[in-house]
C-alpha cells in the first residue's frame, strides 16, 4: 500500500514536472526573437566557459580519485611476474595519462578560445601534409616503444616455467576451487572427466577409478541397468515424455559406457603413480615464497576465470582443455599484510568470468608461507594423497612403473 | 509501439502532400528512406529507455547490495526482487539484455540505421535507397528482433543471463543458469533475425553509396557521414554473418545435440557426453564480429560529429582525406584485432602477441581523427547548439575512453585488469558515450531535416551538461573500481570482507557515487525525451537551411517529398566543407553552387 502512495506520488511529480518543462519550453521560445536556430552569444559564450570549466573540474576529480583511489586497493604486486606487469603498468599510465591531459585540455581550450567572436571569420585551414605527418609518426613512435615493451613481457610472462617448477592444478567448477598437488612426483596425475565420481570428484585416471567408474555406469543406482529395468517394466506404463527422456539418457550413458571400456582398454597401469600421490586441498591454495610455480587449470562445467589479483595473474578456465599460467611469490601472507597494514589481510583467488548465479562468492583463499612453515604444512598433507584419501584398500604404492609399461595395453 | 503512435498524430502535418498514399504505405510499411530513418530512431530510442532502466535497476544493487527497494520490487516484482532485493541471477539477466540492447539495437540499429537511412540519399542527392522494400524490411526485421528481445525480459525462467557475449557453455547449458532456457532462445532468435536485418540495411546503403550519387557527387565530395556509413555498412557485411554463424552452431549445441562449443562436462550432476567441441572457437567467432562492431557503433558517430564540428566551427573539415583515410583504416584493421578480446582465454600466446601488435596500430588512425578534429576547431568560429557541443563531448570521450584502450590492448597489462571493471569503464566511454554523444549530437542537429520543426536548444544545453557530467561521473570512477581489482558482472562484493575490508570500502564508496550519478544522468534523459516529442508536434518551424550548411539535404524541401527534390536532383560542383572560404561574400558555399570564375576547389 505504501509502495503504490509512493510511485503514485512520483507519477503526480513526474506530470507536474513535464507540465513546467512545457511552460518553460514555451516561454524560452518566446524570449526568443529569433529561431531556435540561431545562438545568442550570450549563450554561445555561456557554454564555451563552461566547457572551459569542465575540463577543470574533470582534471581536478582526476587527480583526486588518483591520490584518494590510485591503485592502492590490490597492493604491491606480490610476485616476480606482477613487479614487471606493474612496472610495464605504470610507465603506460604515465604515457596515457600524458595525453589525456594535452588532448582533453587543447580540446576543450579551443573550444572556449575561438568561440564566436563577431566580426572574426573562421580560417579557412582545410590541410597541411607536414603536420599530418608529425600526428601520425609521432604516434606511431610511441606505439612502438609501448608494443615492443610489451611483447617483451608478454613473452617472459607466457613462456616456459622452470624445470623445477611446482606443479598445481586448479579445478574450477560452480562455485569453487580445489587444488590439486603434484605430490612427491611433482607430476600431475592423469585425468578424464568421464571418471567423475563422489570419491573421485577430480576425476584421476588410475586402474581402480577406472574400474569403479565402469561399475558405477552399469550397476549404479541410475546406472543403465536400472534404466533399462525401468523402461521393460511390464506391468507400467510411462508417459511418452517419460520414456524419451530415460531413452535419451540410456543413451548417453551406453556411450559413455563405451568410451570408459575403451579407455580402460588403453590404460597403462604405470601412469596410476602419478594419480595416487596427488593431494587434493580444498578451502584454501598455500604456497611456498619465492619457489616458481606452474599451474594448470581446469574446468568441469562452465568457463571460470582464474584471477589472482595481487599476483597479477589471470587465465580462464575452459571445460575440455587445459590451461595455464606461472608465477613467484614473493612475500609470504604475513609481509604482505604489513604493507597492507591490514592484520586480516588475505591473498584471494578469484573467479572472473560469469559463471552463473553465484558467480560472485566463487573464491579460494591463497596463502604463502615461507620455506620453513610450508615444508612442515606439507609434511602434514603426507597422509592426505589421492590414495590414502579416497583408496585405502588398494594395495600399496608399487615403485614407478618402467617407461615400457606405459605403452601396453591392458585387457579385460 | 512508441513509434506507430507517434507517427498517426504526423499524419496531419504531413499527410495533405501524398494523397496517392495510405496511411499503412506511408507511415506503417512505408518504403521512404526518410520515414524509415524515423522508424529507426524511435523503436531505437524506445529500447534505449528500456536498457537504461535496466542499469539503474543494477546499478542501485551495486551500490545498495542487499538494501531493500521499493523502486526494484516495482520494475521487477516479488519473483526477481523477492522483498525488494534483486535476485542474484537476475541480477545476470538484467546485465546482460542491457549490454545487448545498447550494442546491437540502440548503438547498431539505432545509429547506424536511423543516419544512414536519413542522411545517405540526402546527402548524396539520390532519390531513395537503393531498394526501397528491402530497406522497410530490414527495419521490420529490427522491429520483429526489438519485440523478441522484449519478450525474452518476461518469460518465466528469465532473459539469458550469460553476458551480452554469451559464451557457451554458460549460454548452452539451461541446467548452469536459469536463463539459459527459452530466454537464451529467444536471445539467439531475435539476434540471428536481427542480423538479417542488418545485412539487408548494410547491402543497401553500399548499393546506395556506389551508384546513386549525384552527378557531379564524387567519392571524394561525399561529406564525412557517409563515408562512415559506407564503411560501416561494409563492415557490417564482412562480419555479423560471421555472428550469424556463431549463434546458428550455438542454437544447434542446445537443440539439436552437437558438440560445436560442449566438450567434457559435468554440469548439475549430469555428466555429458558432448566431446570435442571448443568454447574457444565461439569466442573467435563471436569477436571476428564483435570487434568490428566497435567500429560499426562508433565509426557513424564520428562521421556525424565531423559533420556537425566542421559545420559549427564554421571551416573545413582539418585534413578531409586524411579523415577518410583514418575511416578506411580503422575498418581494415577493425577485422584483424578480435583476439585482444581473447588474451587470457588459454589461447596461443603468440597468436596473442600478433593480435597486440595489430591493435595498437589501430592507435594511428585514431591519433590522426582526434588531431584533426583538434585542429579543426582551432581557429574557428565556435557555435554551441546542442549538436556542437554532444559534438565536442564526443571527442573528449573518444580520447579518454581511447587512451586506456592502450593498456588493455597490451596483453601483458590485460592479464591484471582483464575483465575487471577497468575494462567496463574503457569501452563504455570509448564506445558507449561516444556512439550516444554522436546520435545526441546527429539528433539535435538533423532534427529539422527530420521533422521540419526545430528543438528547444535551452532544454538541449541542460540535457548536454547533465548527460556530459552525468556519464563521466558514472565511468570515470569506474577506472579506479577497476585498478582495485574488482571483477565485473559481480552481484555484490561482499566477499571482500574475508581478504581485503579495505579495499571492499573503496569499492562500495565509489559504487555509491556511480549509482548517483548513474541516477542523475538517466533523469536528465527525461529532458531530451521531453524536448523530441514536443518538437515533433509544437516545435517552430524549420527554417530551409538553419545551420547555414553546405551538404546537400539542406537544399530540400522542409515539408518532405517524395523523392526528396521536386524538380531536378542538384548538381555538385565542390566538396561540402567550403565554410569560410576567403574571397567568398558568405561563410558557406552550399555543394551545388558552381565554382566561381578563377576560384579553386580545395
Amino acid at each position: 500500500m505504501e509502495n503504490k502512495l509512493i510511485i503514485l506520488l512520483v507519477i503526480i511529480l513526474g506530470a507536474i514536472a513535464i507540465a513546467q518543462l512545457v511552460r518553460v519550453y514555451e516561454l524560452s521560445s518566446k524570449m526568443r526573437k529569433t529561431g531556435e536556430h540561431e545562438v545568442s552569444s550570450r549563450d554561445n559564450n555561456l557554454n564555451a566557459k563552461l566547457l572551459l570549466g569542465f575540463v577543470i573540474s574533470l582534471f581536478a576529480s582526476f587527480v583526486y580519485l588518483m591520490v584518494e583511489y590510485g591503485w592502492t586497493g590490490r597492493g604491491v604486486a606480490a610476485s616476480t611476474q606482477g613487479q614487471e606487469i606493474d612496472w610495464l603498468l605504470n610507465l603506460n599510465l604515465v604515457i596515457v595519462i600524458a595525453v589525456f591531459f594535452l588532448t582533453n585540455f587543447l580540446l576543450f581550450f579551443f573550444a572556449y578560445k575561438y568561440v564566436k567572436r563577431p566580426g572574426v571569420p573562421a580560417f579557412y585551414y582545410p590541410h597541411n601534409n607536414k603536420l599530418e605527418m608529425l600526428w601520425t609518426v609521432v604516434p606511431a613512435c610511441v606505439l612502438a616503444v609501448i608494443i615492443i615493451l610489451g611483447l617483451k613481457s608478454w613473452n617472459n610472462l607466457t613462456g616456459e616455467s622452470p624445470e623445477d617448477a611446482i606443479r598445481v592444478e586448479l579445478f574450477s567448477k560452480q562455485f569453487d576451487w580445489t587444488a590439486r598437488y603434484a605430490g612427491k612426483d611433482n607430476i600431475l596425475g592423469k585425468y578424464d572427466y568421464k571418471l567423475t565420481t563422489d570419491n573421485n570428484e577430480l576425476a584421476l585416471m588410475t586402474t581402480n577409478t577406472i574400474d569403479s567408474s565402469i561399475r558405477l555406469m552399469i550397476e549404479g543406482p541410475n546406472g543403465i541397468k536400472n534404466i533399462q529395468k525401468v523402461l521393460n517394466k511390464r506391468d507400467t506404463v510411462l508417459s511418452d515424455s517419460v520414456t524419451g527422456v530415460l531413452k535419451t539418457d540410456l543413451s548417453r550413458k551406453e556411450r559413455l559406457l563405451r568410451l570408459l571400456v575403451q579407455m580402460k582398454n588403453n590404460h597403462s597401469k604405470g601412469v596410476d603413480n602419478y594419480a595416487w600421490d596427488d593431494i587434493i586441498q580444498k578451502d584454501t591454495l598455500v604456497l611456498c615464497k619465492g619457489k616458481d610455480y606452474e599451474f594448470n587449470f581446469r574446468s568441469k562445467d562452465v568457463i571460470h576465470s582464474a584471477y589472482f589479483m595481487h599476483f597479477r595473474a589471470q587465465i580462464n578456465t575452459v571445460p575440455g582443455m587445459t590451461t595455464r599460467t606461472k608465477f613467484k611469490p614473493i612475500y609470504t601472507t604475513e609481509e604482505m599484510r604489513e604493507k597492507m597494514n591490514d592484520s586480516k589481510f588475505n591473498y584471494i583467488l578469484m573467479c572472473n568470468k560469469i559463471c552463473g548465479g553465484a558467480h560472485y562468492k566463487m573464491k579460494m583463499i591463497v596463502v604463502v608461507k615461507n620455506e620453513v612453515d610450508y615444508k612442515s604444512w606439507m609434511a602434514s598433507k603426507a597422509k592426505e594423497t589421492f590414495k590414502d584419501k579416497y583408496f585405502p584398500a588398494v594395495a600399496p604404492m608399487a615403485a614407478a612403473a618402467p617407461m615400457a609399461d606405459t605403452t601396453k595395453t591392458i585387457s579385460k | 509501439m512508441a513509434s506507430v503512435a507517434h507517427e498517426g498524430h504526423a499524419h496531419e502535418h504531413h499527410g495533405d502532400h501524398h494523397h496517392e498514399e495510405t496511411f499503412v504505405s506511408k507511415y506503417i510499411f512505408s518504403q521512404d528512406h526518410k520515414m524509415i530513418g524515423k522508424q529507426f530512431l524511435i523503436t531505437a530510442v524506445f529500447m534505449g529507455i528500456v536498457a537504461m532502466i535496466l542499469s539503474i535497476l543494477f546499478r542501485i544493487q551495486l551500490a545498495y547490495p542487499g538494501e531493500s527497494s521499493d523502486f526494484l520490487s516495482f520494475f521487477l516484482g516479488e519473483k526477481w526482487a523477492p522483498n525488494g532485493v534483486l535476485r542474484e541471477d537476475m541480477y545476470l539477466g538484467l546485465v546482460t539484455i542491457h549490454g545487448t540492447i545498447m550494442v546491437f539495437f540502440l548503438l547498431t540499429g539505432g545509429l547506424s540505421g536511423t543516419f544512414s537511412n536519413l542522411l545517405i540519399p540526402l546527402q548524396i542527392g539520390a532519390r531513395d535507397m537503393a531498394s526501397g522494400f528491402l530497406n522497410m524490411l530490414s527495419y521490420w526485421f529490427f522491429f520483429l528482433s526489438s519485440v523478441l528481445m522484449l519478450v525474452s525480459l518476461f518469460v518465466e525462467n528469465g532473459p539469458a543471463m550469460a553476458g551480452w557475449t554469451i559464451y557457451p557453455p554458460l549460454s548452452a547449458l539451461p541446467q548452469a543458469v536459469p536463463g539459459s532456457g527459452l530466454g537464451m532462445t529467444l536471445w539467439l532468435f531475435s539476434m540471428a533475425i536481427f542480423i538479417a536485418g542488418s545485412l539487408i540495411g548494410s547491402l543497401n546503403y553500399i548499393v546506395t553509396v556506389l551508384n546513386l550519387r549525384t552527378t557531379g557527387m564524387t567519392m571524394t565530395r561525399m561529406p564525412l557521414t557517409v563515408w562512415a556509413f559506407f564503411v560501416t555498412a561494409i563492415l557490417g557485411v564482412l562480419s555479423f554473418p560471421v555472428l550469424l554463424s556463431a549463434a546458428l552452431l550455438l542454437i544447434m549445441d542446445r537443440l539439436a545435440g552437437t558438440s560445436f562449443y560442449l566438450s567434457d562436462i559435468i554440469v548439475g550432476g549430469e555428466m555429458l557426453a558432448n566431446h570435442g567441441g571448443s568454447p574457444i572457437l565461439f569466442q573467435h567467432l563471436f569477436w571476428f564480429l564483435g570487434h568490428p562492431e566497435v567500429y560499426i557503433v562508433l565509426l557513424p558517430a564520428l562521421g556525424l560529429s565531423s559533420e556537425i564540428i566542421a559545420t559549427n566551427a564554421r571551416k573545413p573539415i582539418f585534413g578531409y582525406k586524411a579523415m577518410i583515410g583514418s575511416i578506411l583504416a580503422i575498418g581494415f584493421l577493425s577485422f584483424i584485432v578480435w583476439g585482444h578480446h581473447m588474451f587470457v582465454t588459454g589461447m596461443n600466446p603468440f597468436l596473442g602477441s600478433v593480435f597486440v601488435f595489430t591493435t595498437l596500430l589501430i592507435a594511428i588512425p585514431s591519433a590522426v581523427k582526434v588531431f584533426n578534429y583538434l585542429t579543426t576547431l582551432w581557429k574557428g568560429s565556435l557555435i554551441f547548439t546542442p549538436a556542437m557541443l554532444f559534438a565536442v563531448g564526443l571527442v573528449s570521450t573518444f580520447i579518454t575512453g581511447g587512451v586506456t584502450g592502450i593498456i588493455l590492448a597490451d596483453s601483458a597489462l590485460d592479464i591484471s585488469i582483464h575483465d575487471t571493471y577497468f575494462v567496463v569503464a574503457h569501452f563504455h566511454i570509448v564506445m558507449g558515450m561516444s556512439a550516444v554523444f554522436g546520435m545526441f549530437g546527429g539528433v539535435y542537429h538533423w532534427f529539422p531535416k527530420m521533422y521540419g520543426r526545430m528543438m528547444n536548444t535551452r532544454l538541449g544545453y541542460a540535457h548536454f551538461w547533465i548527460t556530459l557530467v552525468g556519464a563521466y561521473g558514472v565511468f570515470f570512477p569506474m577506472h579506479f573500481v577497476g585498478l582495485a581489482g574488482a571483477p565485473r558482472r559481480y552481484y555484490d562484493y561482499s566477499v571482500y570482507n574475508e581478504f581485503n575490508s579495505g579495499s571492499l570500502e573503496q569499492i562500495m564508496n565509489l559504487n555509491e557515487i556511480i549509482t548517483i550519478f548513474a541516477i542523475i544522468a538517466a533523469l536528465g534523459q527525461i529532458l531530451f525525451l521531453f524536448n523530441f516529442f514536443y518538437s515533433i508536434y509544437r516545435g517552430p518551424k524549420a527554417p530551409q537551411n538553419p545551420w547555414n550548411s553546405n551538404s546537400l539535404e539542406w537544399t530540400t524541401p522542409v515539408e518532405h517529398v517524395h523523392g526528396n527534390w521536386p524538380g531536378e536532383l542538384p548538381t555538385v560542383h565542390r566538396w561540402p566543407y567550403d565554410y569560410s572560404k576567403p574571397g567568398s561574400d558568405t561563410d558557406f558555399i552550399p555543394q551545388n553552387v558552381p565554382l566561381k570564375d578563377g576560384e579553386e576547389e580545395h
